[in-house]
């Protein structure tokens, strides 16, 4: 069993998270020794921003469903928040179940009708709800409407300010991301992941086998927007802002963006594309306000140039640098 | 009874536009197997190129003839520097790609144009407007948009079912490659195909500059409103994308302009609008959803595709 994307071998994956999260789990220490204060918060919103990308991931890389309306999920986790927090009912312990309970909801309902349909077709539709998820949080009249909501605080535990302390906050969404790592890498190895992952490359298959397509990829595309809504929640409390520009289509495009280039399918390498993202916004935003102009043929020469897929470039890349690093 | 009037042809104009940006996408998708993002902001070029030609020229017959032209050119040289090369690639790398050239054309749109909307002045021939009973007046410019579309609508119609290209057309839809093993050039044929819906998105675009606001993302909407409207009438079908036009323009219309009065009731004009700009868009999704859910393949699927 030897696919283009092995998700589950042992070497190539395992030690890849380990490091990774020891590494995240010493910025703060490095952070506050060398006295820049602004890498935390940096560093915790570039860990929103893997979290998103990696609960995508799950759907695209591992289940191949490409779902270009993955924003809603984060929008709807972080406008659950932040309404809940304007309401005087913020607390992490109503504020975290509330954002997954909607996420997933919304992922449960839109999912049973766009997992009917393939291809070129679950793009548009995932792409239609999404549009309706921010056209809901536009409406949203009492709560800011188009102009997004600056809310009064973060997130209390039970009544305490806990989370407005940078470091602790950045612990918890230190948290969430390795946590939710090992739940997928978990996963992707269990059953569950191979009869994905089976689905992706052939779905007849996998039904003449006799599972459940529809309900396993319905069980990834509900986990999935949970993610997404968990990455809403954390974003709202680091922004301690709302706007429907966080479920906008073109931060679904981003996410895509972040998946690919740090690999389909490879988890991790979520955190990679996050990073890069951000670090490409932060390195351009610098050059030019228009530094999109130079992002968008980016995107396009990064895809043109890798001939054969950007999959297998990515994997002859990594396998140069696994092999150079011999870890 | 009169504002329905209104709105029906109100409705009727944004169903038009619609079906000129989602004839070009859903032919291209249909025949090409090509995801093209990029289709809103060739709607959007045009629209662009018309309002600097027609400034230009001073004369918006000229200047829309120059736009076509413009458009259809920059059309031809998308397709051989980018495009070509992608017809072949996963789905996913199409995506990406025609989403980076979307993020460049917005911001180079701002760049060379600036991010204030331009405005194009209704031409002088069109100004002024028609007395339908009732006292109620109609902008003579709007009817010109509804007979521009209907005329399209009809060449397209001819050129796809009475021509030999339409027969290559819709060949292609069914099976491009094993029109390809007949011996077509489907390269070119692609091509033509390409320019041609590029060229119907930006004709979309410069007819609509004048009644909207030319501003950068203009094209975003329109795309996913595209998106919409062909998955509601079926892919690669031009009497679908006609009919899904023509229910998406009408009801997002009338729902517009109903829930404003509706939210009313409740709170007060401002927010009513607001409200009921979020909702009505809400309407078209749940309609996709709907008819997605009865007909997963549209409703009116071409024939032939698997």
């Amino acid at each position: 069993m030897s696919g283009p994307l092995i998700l589950s071998g042992k070497r190539s994956s395992f030690w890849p998270v380990v490091v990774l999260c020891l590494g995240l789990a010493l910025v703060p220490l490095v952070a506050v020794l060398t006295k820049q204060g602004h890498w935390v918060s940096l560093t915790t919103q570039m860990m929103i921003l893997a979290l998103a990308a990696l609960s995508l991931d799950l759907i695209l890389g591992i289940g191949g469903l490409l779902s270009f309306g993955h924003a809603a999920f984060i929008g709807l986790g972080a406008y659950t928040t932040g309404i809940l927090i304007q309401e005087g009912k913020g607390d992490l312990f109503i504020a975290l179940p509330m954002s997954l309970v909607v996420s997933g909801l919304f992922a449960f309902v839109t999912g049973i009708i766009a997992l009917r349909t393939r291809g070129v077709v679950f793009i548009m539709i995932t792409l239609a709800f999404g549009q309706m998820a921010f056209f809901a949080a536009q409406a949203l009249y009492a709560y800011g409407g188009d102009d997004g909501l600056t809310l009064d605080g973060r997130s209390t535990l039970f009544g305490l300010k806990l989370l407005s302390n940078k470091i602790v906050f950045y612990y918890l969404t230190f948290f969430c991301l390795a946590g939710c790592l090992l739940l997928l890498q978990r996963l992707s190895r269990a059953r569950f992941g191979r009869v994905l992952l089976g689905s992706r490359d052939n779905a007849v298959r996998m039904e003449t086998l006799g599972y459940d397509v529809f309900r396993v990829r319905l069980v990834a595309y509900v986990l999935s927007g949970m993610m997404a809504g968990l990455a809403g929640f954390l974003l709202a409390n680091h922004t301690e802002f709302v706007s429907p520009a966080y479920a906008a289509w073109q931060r679904s495009g981003d996410l895509i963006f972040m998946v690919i280039i740090g690999g389909v399918g490879s988890l991790w390498g979520a955190v990679g594309g996050a990073l890069t993202y951000l670090l490409l916004e932060e390195g351009l935003s610098g050059l030019t306000e228009h530094w999109k102009v130079i992002f968008g043929p980016l995107i396009i020469a990064f895809v043109l140039l890798t001939h054969g897929g950007i999959e297998g470039v990515v994997t002859r890349v990594r396998d140069l640098l696994d092999g150079g690093r011999h870890d | 009874m009169s504002l329905l009037a209104i709105q029906v042809l109100n409705g009727l104009q944004l169903g038009l536009l619609m079906f000129l940006v989602a004839a070009g996408l859903t032919l291209v998708f249909g025949v090409m197997d090509f995801i093209n993002l990029a289709h809103g902001v060739q709607y959007m070029m045009g629209a662009y190129l018309a309002a600097t030609f027609i400034g230009w020229s001073g004369h918006f017959v000229i200047g829309l003839g120059m736009a076509l032209i413009g458009i259809m050119v920059f059309g031809l040289l998308l397709e051989r520097v980018m495009f070509r090369h992608l017809y072949t690639r996963s789905h996913l790398d199409q995506v990406l790609a025609t989403f980076g050239l979307i993020l460049f054309l917005n911001q180079g749109v701002k760049m060379v144009w600036g991010a204030a909307p331009l405005s194009v002045p209704v031409p002088e021939w069109f100004q002024g407007s028609v007395l339908l009973g009732d006292g109620i007046l109609y902008p003579v410019y709007r009817f010109v948009i509804i007979g521009s579309g209907l005329l399209m609508a009809l060449v397209l119609w001819l050129v796809v079912e009475k021509t030999r290209l339409g027969m290559l057309v819709r060949a292609g839809a069914s099976n491009a490659t094993m029109l390809s093993a007949l011996g077509v050039d489907v390269r070119k044929l692609f091509m033509v195909i390409f320019a041609f819906g590029t060229m119907l998105a930006g004709f979309a675009g410069a007819m609509a500059a004048p009644i909207l606001s030319v501003e950068p993302g203009m094209g975003d909407q329109v795309l996913i409103l595209a998106f919409v409207v062909i998955v509601i009438g079926g892919i690669g079908s031009i009497r679908g994308a006609f009919a899904g036009a023509l229910l998406v323009g009408l009801i997002d219309t009338l729902a517009r302009s109903y829930s404003v009065d509706f939210m009313r009731l409740f709170v007060g004009p401002a927010a009513a609008r607001g409200i009921a700009n979020g909702l009505s868009s809400m309407f078209i999704y749940l309609l996709m959803a709907l008819v997605l859910f009865l007909r997963p393949d549209g409703l009116f699927p071409a024939r032939g595709r698997t």
